[in-house]
Order: structure tokens, then sequence, then C-alpha cells
């Protein structure tokens, strides 16, 4: 089954999966075009990986349908998997085998012919710069080179489309950016589809050609990072901290010119968005000095992602990861004083 | 097939990878086989019976000398001469004496007179053991004092006349059977049930789902590479154990072959039980809590410690649907009677067939999906 159009990769419409009375996905549609890099962003519990199950052939699906190069996953799974490459969200290399052992048994089950095996594990080995660890047992491997591993193992059997389930979650910052230009460098020599999930609003801003976010299991919002951001009322974010906590602090800011939101965060700290970063940080010091306030730390930065997933669920991606898991994301460069 | 044999190379390279698996699957079976054939089926040696004489006459004699005869010959018990009746029963009691025998007075003038004499046995009855060996030998002995002096030429009474077909076999070779049969079991477990749920929860199944592979050569693979290390198990114990225990039947090909066949039908079939019971099982604590409770339930009933013929009606049927049962006869009619395939033919039956029809239940109740 096509989808329709000749270069859509990836075609899910009005997919739904419920588990009893539970709704983990109620109704996405989207396509990803043939070799986009396309994003699922949401908190955890949002449905994303139930999302990538769905059309990956793990979880059947209860309602709508999905196509993956041109195979209805409900009807031909195997045909899918055939097609597609998918890294899940736990490190499920076997740990007692080597790293070539473990590329090894995956082309078998993808049966790719002996020669074919050889100088793909080859070719992956060195792409993933694990070739001096071939024959070491993946126990001894770090985290980010266990990612990498798992990278090769979804490709070994060349596959046309490629899907990734949070990728670099528990991975140390030097290795999320590996793991990020080895993606980049896949997409680029393989002409690879890829679609991720990730919470993690850098890896989806740097990766991703087009970017959906998904709450609640809907899809709240769907474009590319640069048009999700500019779609954000406000093009600049000013962080505004106050020596002194005032009641009359948030009524004053939103009178500032530009200013479309104003965030109270904690201690004096206020998060406004502007459509004139430079003219509300003017009138912000001087409004301040008129009130006899003074600032104990000003930033002004472009609209982030974390601005449209605020705008768009009403609440910020960190605030869900504490509650899911009492994990907070390092703050972002320039945001201190 | 290339997909089946990837998952049977990945599941016994990573056997090969940890011979802990190997070594703990045998050390259960192989201390039982040990301890237990050292401890149990012995017979009874130096239990401490007390004498109270109260006659002293020369029929009692009889009975002192009687008494020192076992004790030099075979040992089954020591007498301890005692003056009081009421002391040696409380030390019965008590735990000091295994027993008591009571010699009354006019014993000595009864048995000459043929008037009912009578000696008094106190047993501590809480040793089933001990109390039915003193017991028999001092039956044996009662009846050796009955004999008359001079036997008449035709014997009138009716004798008994045992043919042992087999030399006597120790406890240990008895066992040797239930051990072999405990380390596959041991080794399915672990190799198969444990290892496999493990696997499930840390996602190692999720990375087969998503390839080609279909249910049927995913089930087979992990059957044929749990039923393969179930037989290295089997073979492993059969040899060890046999060479422990001194049966020199192992030497024998035919005999081997034989043992092959029955190893491999019951790695087959405690397989096939354990995928039946672990393939909708999710949680890695299952198979550890259940590990304890099917050793009992499907060990003990299958006459590797003691005969069926034994055992309360329910734990006979039991015993019926039990495959372990099979596999102990099976072992025990090779191994102990030299029987041939004829001995065997209905064991083997029935562990193949009951190996399949629980791959056969099994199969469909694998789910493909998460």
């Amino acid at each position: 089954m096509n989808a329709g159009k000749l270069n859509v990769a990836i075609s899910v419409e009005n997919i739904v999966k419920r588990y009893g009375n539970f709704t983990a996905v109620g109704g996405i549609t989207f396509h990803v075009d043939d070799g986009e890099i396309f994003g699922l962003l949401g908190p955890n519990g949002a449905g994303k990986s139930t999302l990538i199950r769905m059309m990956t052939t793990l979880t059947p699906v209860t309602g709508g349908r999905a196509v993956v190069s041109g195979h209805d996953v409900s009807r031909e799974p195997d045909a899918v998997r055939r097609t597609i490459g998918v890294i899940p969200q736990a490190l499920t290399s076997d740990i007692d085998l080597t790293v070539e052992e473990n590329l090894s048994i995956y082309a078998k089950l993808y049966e790719v012919p002996k020669a074919d095996r050889e100088r793909s594990i080859h070719d992956l080995l060195e792409a993933m710069d694990l070739v001096k660890w071939r024959g070491a047992q993946t126990k001894t491997l770090s985290g980010g080179m266990r990612r990498r591993l798992e990278i090769a193992r979804g490709l070994v059997h060349n596959p046309r489309i490629f899907f990734l389930d949070e990728p670099t979650t528990g991975l140390d910052p030097v290795s999320r950016v590996a793991v990020w230009e080895m993606l980049n460098h896949l997409k680029n020599t393989r002409h690879l589809t890829m679609l991720l999930t990730t919470h993690y609003m850098d890896e989806a801003d740097r990766l991703c050609d087009r970017i959906a976010i998904v709450d609640h299991g809907k899809l709240v919002a769907l474009d590319t990072p640069m048009a999700l951001k500019a779609s954000v009322p406000g093009t600049n974010v000013v962080e505004a901290q106050f020596s002194e906590e005032s009641t009359e602090w948030p009524s004053r800011l939103q009178q500032l010119s530009g200013v479309t939101s104003v965030e109270s965060q904690s201690a004096g700290m206020y998060r406004l968005l502007t459509s004139n970063g430079s003219l509300t940080t003017t009138q912000l010091v001087a409004m301040a000095t008129e009130l006899g306030g003074s600032i104990k730390s000003l930033s002004v930065q472009n609209t982030t992602l974390d601005d449209v997933f605020v705008h768009y669920t009403g609440r910020q991606l960190r605030d869900e990861q504490v509650k899911a898991h009492g994990f907070v994301m390092p703050p972002r460069p320039g945001m201190q004083p | 097939m290339t997909r089946m044999m990837a998952i049977v190379e990945r599941e016994m390279r990573k056997f090969f990878r940890s011979p802990t698996l190997m070594m703990v699957s045998m050390a259960l079976p192989l201390v039982q086989l040990v301890i237990l054939g050292n401890a149990m089926g012995g017979k009874i040696r130096g239990a401490k019976v007390g004498v109270v004489d109260y006659d002293h006459g020369s029929q009692a004699l009889k009975v002192h000398e009687a008494f020192n005869d076992v004790a030099a010959n075979i040992r089954t018990f020591t007498t301890i001469e005692y003056n009081d009746e009421k002391k040696a029963r409380e030390d019965v009691r008590t735990g000091k004496l295994d027993a008591a025998v009571i010699i009354p007075a006019q014993y000595s003038r009864r048995a000459l007179a043929g008037d009912s004499p009578q000696i008094g046995l106190v047993v501590d009855n809480t040793d089933q053991i001990t109390s039915s060996s003193i017991e028999s030998e001092m039956q044996s002995l009662v009846d050796a004092l009955n004999a008359p002096v001079i036997q008449p030429k035709v014997v009138q009474q009716i004798a008994l006349e045992i043919v042992e077909l087999y030399p006597y076999v120790e406890y240990m070779k008895y066992l040797l059977a239930g051990s072999i049969s405990l380390a596959m079991y041991v080794a399915v477990m672990i190799g198969g049930g444990i290892l496999y749920i493990d696997d499930k929860a840390r996602g190692v199944h999720e990375g087969y789902l998503v390839t080609p592979i279909t249910k049927f050569e995913l089930v087979l693979g992990l059957n044929l590479a749990g039923t393969v290390k179930a037989v290295m198990s089997g073979i492993s114990l059969t040899v060890i154990g046999s060479l422990l225990a001194g049966l020199g039947s192992i030497f024998h090909p035919v005999t081997d072959l034989l043992l092959l066949l029955l190893i491999v039908s019951t790695s087959i079939a405690f397989n096939g039980m354990m995928f039946l019971m672990m393939v909708r099982v999710e949680d890695p604590l299952v198979p550890r809590a259940m590990f304890g409770v099917l050793n009992t339930l499907l060990f003990f009933p299958s006459g590797a410690i003691s005969p069926v013929a034994g055992f309360p009606k329910w734990l006979r049927a039991i015993a019926v649907v039990d495959p372990f049962t099979y596999a102990v006869h099976g072992f025990k009619a090779v191994l102990l009677k030299d029987g041939g395939f004829d001995a065997i033919w209905m064991d083997l039956v029935f562990l193949f067939g009951f190996g399949i029809a629980t791959l056969l239940i099994a199969t469909p109740l694998f789910k493909r999906t998460l």
C-alpha cells in the first residue's frame, strides 16, 4: 500500500492506542518525507514510545493506520520489519557477546547474505568508530559506545527507515554530541529517513528537519524547528531577576512594549516573551529604577523550543520530567547571570 | 532456518561465556547425590540397646550370646546392661538409648518348659528407620532362638527362596537416575526459564521482535538452545555421577546410546514444560519463585528418592503426568538394570510426546508483539 505520495516514507493517519479505558495515543496524524529526520518531542508519558512501537510493529494498533515504506504495519508487519531499523530506548545489546558477535547475530536475523554481512559489519564498525572494539565484550564498553553499537545493530541490514527511541537518554553530554554527529553523518551518507523520539529540546532542535510535539497522546504542533519558534508570539525571551520581590512586578512587566507573556518563576525571577528584546530590556531597566528596585540578573535570548513547548502545552517540559523521574535538564548556556 | 540458528548461536555463545551457569546447574544434583546417597539407604550400625535381665538363667545367657554375635558381626546394635527397667525406659525416652530389651524373671524356666516365654522390646518409634532395623534384627534373633536344636529331616514349614536379579544396589546408585534428571531440570530452569524472562525484562526480546523472524522460528530457536544446554548438563552428570557411584555401565556403547536418547527426550520434555509455564510471564521474580516449588512438586513424586508404589493415590496421580517419573524410570532401567530399548521405549514415547505437546500449546501463546 502506498501512502499516496511517492516521497512519503511514513504515513500515520488518525492512529489510536488504548489500554483498557486509558488512551495512550489519541488520534495522531503526520507524514514523514523520504530522507527526513523527524522528531517526536514530548515529556515522559506523552505517548511517544507507544507511537514508535506501533510504527515498528511492536504494539498492535487500536485504531487508524500507519504505513511505513508503503506497507501497512497491521496488515504487512513482516514487510515493514524488513525495511526498518529500530533502536529501542533501553540498551539491549547482549553484554556477554562481543561487538562483532552482536552485529553478526542481528545480520543473521535479517538474513543478510554472508558476503554482505561481513562488509556491512566492517563498514558500520568504521562509521561508528568501533573498529578497535570489535572483539571486546559489550559489557566492557562505555554507555556512549554501547549506544553507538545499538545504532550499528539497527543498520546492519541497510534499512531505509531508522527509528530511534530516545537515542541519547542516559548519556553524558560528550557522548550525546558524538551520537548526534554519527546520526547526521548517517543521514548524509546513507540517505536514511529517521524518526526519533526525544525529550531533549536541544537534541530535537539540532537534529530534526521537522518536529511533532506530542502531549497526553495528542499532536499539539508540527513544523520545522524554525517555524515552530516563529509561531510563538514574541521573538525574544527576557529573563530578569529582581533583588526584592514585589507584587507589582507582574502587572508592570506586562505593560512593557512588545511583551506578550510574563511568567513568574522563583525568587523574583521573571521570564518575558517579547517581540522586541532590546526595547523591552531598556524599558525594564528604567521601570526598575523608577520603582527603586535593583536588577540582580538580566538576559536576552532568542525563542527556544522550550518556549514553543510552553506555548503549546501550557507548561514546561522540565516540570514534566521532574514529576516523572525527579530529573532536571541541565540549564542552557546563557541562562545564568 | 538462518534466523532460528541465529537465536541458537546467541544463546550458546552466552552459555559458554558464563561457565558459572553450567557449574550451578550441576552443583545441586551432584551435592544431593553425594550427600543424600551416602546419608540415606545405609544399614543401621551401632544403635544402643539397653538390656535389663531379671532372669539370669541359662536361656537368658543364650540371648546375651546372640546379642554379642550381633555386636561382633552385623553390628546393628551394641548392648548396655541395666539393672532397672524403669531407668532403661527413661533412657529410651530421653534418647540415650535407641531401644531396651527386657528379659523377665522366670524367662529361662518358661522357655525350657515351652510355657509362652516372652522378651520385651521397648523402641523409640519416632525414628522409624532405626526402630524398624532393631525390630527386624530382634525378630531374626528370636526366630533363631525358636529354631529347634536338631533340624528335622523333612522341613514342613514353607520356605521363601529369594533370587536377587542384580548385585546389591547402594542408595547412591539408586539416586543417580533422579540426580541426572534434576541436573537437566536445573539447566532448563536457569539456562532457559530464568534467562528467558531476564532477557525479556531487559528488552532483548524487543530487539528480536522488530526483525522479520517468525514466531515459530523464535520459539523453536529458544527451545532448541535450551534443549542443547540441558543435554550437555545431563551428559556431564551421567558421566560424573556414574563414576562417583561406581557404575560401570556407562562404558558400554549400547547403554550410552540409550542414555543419550533418554537425555535428549528428557531435555525436550523439560524444556517444553518450562516454556509453556514461562511463555506469558513478564516478572523476573516469577521463575525464581517457581523454581523450588516445581522442584518439590516434580522431583519427589517421581520415584527418584523412594518408590512410587509407596505414595498415596493423589501423589501417584502427579507421578503419572510428571515427566520426571518417566525420566527416572528410564535412567534406572538403563543404569541399574541393564535394560535394553524394550525397558525404556514407553518412557521415550511419553517424554518426546510431552515435549512436543507442550511446545505446540506454548507456540500460539507466545506473543509476537509487546
